[in-house]
């Protein structure tokens, strides 16, 4: 069990060490204490202005609940990074802001998902409409097997927007950081791309239908560390702009980049059974220095347990 | 987890060595039957085209696709009515059957709920009905095409008939190639906001068109082959015309074949093996058309 609980060591390799070491020698501090890194000095937001107000969250597969009763507050641009051990359900509930869940056969959910004051699952809600408004990045780069111009054109073409679509795609992939790389072949397969700028194209699909919120489920954890680097400072520069929920594996990144982190654990009840849960939720600085609850330290400092 | 045990490190041993025999026995009589079974195939396929080629040397010139079958006057005799017949047939079998095929296997692969009893039953039903007998198609294409819907025994009831014969083959091929399409450009493409029908037409159909087409055609390769269900279906021997309409008579390739073979005089023997190679060569063109959509199309994740 403790095998399984424990940080997936895959995701160690990820660690941006070399590139980050570097700078933080220039600046006299050491990596473990390298939170904010990212956030380019941005204040923390306030939670006074909701995007998202999750309370009494359930979700089912089948028979088995893979999350148990979260209750959250996500603010306007502010980016909020969900950590934990594996099955804890982080995956679950960022699946469940933007109904990408609706998708798994027998996956059920309880509780509300309230986006601007409309609790997502009710009846009337559309979740093309929500799809349409919340964004989502995935763990491994997914571009279609199209040109490059053509995958950031499908999401403005499927939803009719209007306006110059050349202007659109040039604005996506200035947003992604990624319009100087490929402005002279936008033509080519974007199969073609390294996987990192696989991964910005794909960020760059996602705002090009100018969403409100993007979600990133794991979005580095494919990538080599220059690559993850580039992703953590696309991120901060688009949190002027956009709310962001990233889950990661990696405690660094999410201390490096978000304003608030998520923590969630598996508990384990008394039949067996692994379910996920939120254990603590507080500004990042709060998490990663005086977590409230033994179980976030243990976590942070690498003894999970 | 909270304190860590130092194993000992094993006390030395004496490596062992990495020796072994060069040669094993068990490995080399494998290896030896596996390429028993290819040479059997690769052999009597061989004997079987070299045959077909001999035989049919003397009458393999253009008297085969520009004459007519005659049963009294084998050296006047040819299969342009066959070969018209075939083309017919099969093209409309291709117009009826493809998109009935790729619709059902889009249903079954993107809409149908696997849970549900009748989808389940469904797909139990298309896989049996792929190992159907081809006779029995016939006696339906009969039964109830040509006499109860009064079709008569037209190329329109035959194209019916194989579109019938061929579905549950196409409907496989189909659903094999939209499950290869990876799960993760739908959710890419339903993230964005694309409904499930633009997601299915846009991504999800190109992706897996290659693989549609391979399965296609080799499905209708096998309705150029079949000749069971049309000899009930009035594909009569000699038909000295060539089809004009869905409505007309008409005769197929496999068929003229079997009928010039029963006859007794040694040309007529001839006559069918140049038919032969017509009907193999048709087959042949139509492969290598899979082959080349398959690698002229195929998308790597």
């Amino acid at each position: 069990m403790n095998h399984e609980s424990a940080p997936d060591p895959a995701t160690h390799r990820q660690d941006p060490v070399p590139d980050l070491a570097a700078q933080d020698a220039s600046r006299g501090r050491s990596m473990a204490l390298a939170i904010g890194d990212r956030r380019r000095g941005r204040p923390v937001p306030s939670l006074d202005d909701p995007v998202f107000h999750i309370s009494d969250l359930d979700v089912w597969y089948a028979d088995h609940q893979a999350v148990r009763d979260v209750t959250l507050t996500i603010g306007r641009r502010q980016i909020t990074a969900m950590i934990g051990p594996s099955g804890c359900g982080k995956s679950t509930v960022i699946r469940c802001l933007n109904r990408m869940n609706d998708l798994i056969p027998g996956a059920r959910v309880t509780g509300k998902v309230v986006y601007y004051g409309e609790n997502l699952y009710d009846t009337e809600v559309d979740p093309i409409e929500v799809r349409r408004r919340i964004g989502m990045v995935f763990q491994k780069p997914n571009p279609f097997p199209k040109s490059i111009y053509d995958n950031i054109a499908y999401g403005p073409r499927v939803n009719g927007m209007k306006g110059n679509l050349d202007d659109l795609v040039e604005e996506a992939l200035t947003g992604a950081a990624l319009w100087d790389e490929v402005k002279g072949k936008l033509k080519a397969n974007a199969l073609a791309l390294s996987g990192g700028q696989q991964q910005r194209l794909c960020i760059a699909r996602a705002i090009a239908v100018r969403p409100e919120v993007i979600l990133m489920d794991e979005p580095c954890s494919a990538l080599d560390p220059i690559a993850t680097a580039r992703i953590e400072d696309l991120m901060a520069k688009l949190a002027s702009e956009f709310t962001i929920v990233i889950v990661t594996h990696n405690m660094q990144q999410a201390a490096r980049i978000s304003d608030y982190t998520a923590f969630f654990t598996a508990d384990v009840d008394s039949e067996g059974v692994r379910h996920g849960r939120l254990v603590e939720y507080d500004t990042t600085e709060k998490i990663f220095e005086n977590p409230a609850d033994p179980r976030t330290e243990g976590y942070i400092t690498g003894r999970f347990g | 987890m909270t304190d860590i045990r130092v194993t000992e490190p094993p006390a030395h041993a004496e490596p062992r060595k990495l020796g072994g025999p060069r040669f094993r026995p068990g490995e080399a009589a494998f290896r030896a039957l596996l390429l028993c079974c290819l040479a059997v195939g690769i052999i009597f396929l061989g004997v079987l085209l070299t045959y077909v080629l001999v035989e049919a040397w003397p009458r393999l010139d253009s008297r085969l696709w520009n004459n007519f079958p005659s049963i009294r006057r084998p050296e006047r005799a040819g299969a342009q009515s066959a070969i018209f017949g075939t083309i017919w047939v099969v093209a409309f079998t291709a117009l009826f059957c493809l998109p009935t095929g790729v619709m059902a296997a889009i249903y079954l692969e993107e809409y149908a709920d696997p849970n549900r009893w009748y989808n389940r039953l469904i797909e139990l039903n298309i896989q049996n009905l792929a190992a159907v007998p081809s006779i029995i198609y016939g006696i339906l294409g009969l039964g109830l095409l040509a006499r109860q819907l009064a079709l008569g025994t037209t190329v329109l009831t035959a194209a019916l008939t194989l579109s019938l014969l061929v579905l549950p083959v196409v409907i496989i091929a189909s659903r094999e190639a939209i499950r290869a399409v990876p799960q993760s450009i739908r959710q890419a493409s339903l993230a964005l906001g694309a409904t499930q029908w633009q997601t299915i037409r846009r991504q999800v159909l190109p992706a897996a068109i290659p693989g549609i087409a391979t399965g296609s055609i080799l499905a209708l390769s096998r309705a150029i082959g079949e000749a069971a269900p049309l000899l009930l279906l009035g594909a009569v021997t000699y038909v000295a015309f060539n089809p004009e309409g869905l409505e007309s008579a008409y005769t197929v390739l496999p068929i003229q074949i079997f009928g010039w073979i029963s006859q007794s005089r040694e040309e007529f023997h001839h006559l069918a093996a140049a038919a032969i190679v017509i009907l193999l060569a048709i087959l042949l063109v139509m492969n290598a058309a899979a082959i080349w959509l398959r690698n002229r199309f195929s998308k790597r994740w």
